[in-house]
């Protein structure tokens, strides 16, 4: 009697309990409303107002300038530092909660959400579009593809300079290296003198890999890396080994800050901003501090100048002005949204007003054509875009274009390799067993 | 009230809600690592089975072993660092000046959280500007070590912010047990005309033996799972010098978006953290001395 009694008890609790649960769990399925009867697209990004404030404020401005031409919009942002974005998008695609609109990394990263059935193919946003339709610079669209349809529309792009400052290549007589050897050079005579050459945060793995990376282009062809994830070309062929050897030359000749395998990228960029390091390989994201940047001092600024990174004598890649580089971060639509339509509207709206303002406002490289002639910019900007009208190839980062497993191996061996504790010989073989075993 | 907690339907109910809530948010979860240890997925996909594919592979994985090496080489220097703060707990209890002062010194680093702890240790063990490098350079030390990035130094350099980061709270245990030794016992010994150290090693000590077997346990289960520091100084490198188990795991789940395998490791994490547990526990057995 008494037994009956506390199951029954226990039973109620649990049920009570998973009514409370089940209370819990989203119900995002169904078409929200706000309480004015608006229509409400949810928004992530990862641009928050104190670490990104040019950014959230261009966005800010464009969602505030859409609600008010649409009136029954209205866009609920949600806003996370990068990292933190990363991991959250990951678990909301894990419980297929995704936003109506997000942001992505293009190739190896938005795969495996085009593959898990996430996101809305965007061809027709750009098609549809005459505003759209020629306005990208052409290959960075095209990053974000997957089996032919586009699943993200870039905002940013970025390629990599070698900056370096002008006032320590003056005290030691130095010119701008066109070639490899130059380089090797200028090196030489700085470490000689007790300056470090050039920062680089090898802990971090992927600023390391730009000297790989541009190494790789300039030894084996602009084309190599890309072949390499296309399974068109091995990891271990001779000129990405050769490539591997000169980075560890580099190392030797005492090329590179001193202990560079424990310093992130923003470590080694202070050695570049104290005037520490004569040269810095980093992307155009950088170009506010040496620009526009409020928070740098002009002295500082003025020093500044960037170099193509130089030729190798005998190496395939003869062109100068092909770069590495490659889109930031594009928009999606997530495939289960409720408002898909009116999402896809709004990602048009923003990317083309985003072309618009960016460069001058935030002083990021869109991932659209922009006039220069209209605007007024700071010299090293009209260099930059200059440089990439006329470019003959941009190779998007090898960590970008590869897989999660094969870009995180790719980070780890290049630390490696920048501290000596891997062979280049083992460098590019562990790589090519990773690739070939992907493959298979 | 000894009729209701009598009552085994009441204790049900008291007892009720909490259990759910570990059954939901600890049990449950441990046993879906382990399932989805079984499993080959992204994380974002679907999932496919594989069987005991991922726990084959994690009992041949090289890395695995040797970051389960490092784990166990940081609970070993935990635990010899415990001496250390036993010592400088028995000095403050016994009623030195300034104890409380101290006390509140050894405590701070604790309140820090460790991503700054780590920031800050980042700027001390910077090769070149570091405040560790600049002294052996001001000393004529030509080349000093690099620390972080050299594999051979980097995971005994990670050892002291992180023996650093708990110091407070073992010191602050350690001194509340010694705080509790009754004081009639002590004044007896020293009646009998007994040193502080007889006083120490032969009263003192064999009175809080609960507590520093509880304190060997958490400092060794505490490093096996140790991840924070690690993370923010060297990320597990360079070249997995300092990887530890859930750094590894970490990076296989969320960097490489193989979350089977990091499943499998994390479950891998539980067992030796379980056998570690039966371990130290079979050895520190001894009878407990009673007041």
């Amino acid at each position: 009697m008494f037994k009956k009694k506390t199951v029954a008890m226990i039973m109620s609790v649990i049920m009570l309990v998973s009514l409370a649960l089940a209370g819990c769990s989203s119900s995002s399925s169904t078409e929200e409303k706000s309480a004015d009867g608006k229509k409400v697209i949810k928004f992530m990004h990862l641009w928050p107002e104190g670490s990104s404030n040019a950014q959230f404020s261009i966005v800010k401005d464009i969602i505030g300038e859409y609600e008010k031409e649409h009136k029954d919009i209205k866009i609920e942002t949600e806003i996370l530092n990068p990292d933190q974005y990363r991991e959250k998008l990951k678990v909301l695609a894990s419980s297929n909660e995704l936003p109506d609109i997000g942001m992505t990394w293009s190739d190896g990263f938005i795969k495996p959400y085009v593959e898990g059935g996430m996101l809305a193919p965007l061809d027709d946003v750009v098609d549809k579009n005459p505003d759209l339709k020629d306005a990208f610079i052409p290959g960075v669209k095209e990053s974000y593809a997957v089996d032919g349809k586009t699943y993200g529309l870039p905002l940013e792009l970025n390629i990599s300079y070698v900056f370096y400052n002008k006032e320590i290549f003056k005290k030691y007589n130095l010119e701008v290296p066109k070639t490899f050897e130059e380089y090797k050079k200028v090196v030489k005579t700085l470490a000689d003198n007790g300056v470090v050459p050039a920062t680089v945060g090898a802990k971090d793995g992927w600023p390391a890999s730009f000297w790989f990376m541009y190494l790789a282009d300039r030894i084996g062809g602009p084309t190599i890396l890309t072949d390499v994830i296309h399974g068109k070309a091995k990891m271990d062929d001779p000129a990405i080994l050769k490539a591997a050897q000169e980075v560890q030359n580099l190392v030797d000749m005492g090329g590179f800050v001193k202990g560079a395998s424990a310093l992130s990228n923003d470590d080694a960029k202070g050695y570049f901003m104290n005037e520490k390091a004569a040269m810095f390989l980093t992307a155009t994201w950088e170009l506010p501090n040496y620009t526009t940047s409020p928070d740098v001092k002009q002295e500082f600024k003025d020093k500044i100048g960037y170099f193509k990174f130089p030729t190798y004598e005998g190496g395939k890649g003869t062109d100068i002005n092909s770069y590495v580089g490659g889109p930031g971060v594009g928009l999606f639509v997530a495939k289960d949204s409720k408002v898909q339509k009116e999402a896809k509207d709004f990602v048009g709206y923003l990317v083309k007003r985003w072309g618009e303002k960016s460069v001058t406002d935030a002083g990021v490289i869109p991932a659209t054509k922009v006039d220069t002639s209209k605007l007024d910019l700071a010299p090293m900007y009209i260099d930059i875009l200059k440089d990439l009208s006329e470019a003959s190839n941009v190779t998007t980062y090898f960590d970008t274009q590869s897989s999660p497993a094969v870009s995180e191996l790719h980070h780890d061996l290049v630390t490696a390799l920048f501290g000596k504790q891997v062979t280049p010989k083992d460098f590019v073989k562990q790589q090519a067993d990773a690739l070939a075993k992907e493959q298979k | 009230m000894k009729n209701v907690m009598s009552n085994k339907f009441v204790i049900t109910l008291y007892v009720l809600p909490a259990l759910i809530l570990i059954l939901l948010l600890i049990y449950i979860p441990i046993v879906l690592t382990g399932y989805y240890g079984l499993m080959d997925w992204n994380g974002i996909g679907k999932m496919k089975f594989v069987g005991l594919d991922n726990y084959i592979e994690l009992v041949k994985d090289k890395l695995f072993w040797q970051s389960t090496w490092h784990s166990l080489l940081l609970g070993l220097f935990s635990t010899v660092s415990l001496v250390g703060y036993l010592i400088l707990s028995l000095i403050l209890a016994s009623k030195i000046k300034g104890a409380n002062f101290l006390r509140k010194i050894y405590l701070i680093p604790m309140l820090l959280s460790s991503v700054a702890i780590g920031q800050l240790w980042a700027k001390i063990f910077d090769p070149t500007n570091g405040m560790i490098n600049r002294l052996l350079t001001i000393f004529g030390v030509d080349n000093p070590p690099v620390w972080l990035a050299d594999s051979k130094i980097a995971l005994y350099a990670l050892f002291f912010p992180i023996v650093w980061q708990y110091a407070g709270f073992y010191i602050i245990i350690f001194y509340a047990a010694l705080k509790n030794v009754p004081e009639e016992l002590i004044e007896a010994a020293k009646i009998d005309g007994a040193t502080s150290i007889q006083i120490a090693y032969k009263i003192k000590l064999p009175l809080i033996a609960g507590v520093i077997k509880v304190m060997v346990i958490l400092a060794i289960v505490g490093s096996l799972k140790y991840f924070d520091l690690i993370f923010v100084l060297t990320g597990g490198g360079p070249n997995h010098a300092s990887e530890v188990m859930a750094s590894y795991m970490y990076s296989e789940a969320f960097s490489k978006y193989n979350f089977g395998y990091g499943s499998a490791i994390g479950f891998g994490l539980l067992i030796i953290c379980l056998v570690m547990t039966w371990l130290i526990q079979k050895l520190l057995s001894s009878k407990e001395v009673e007041f």
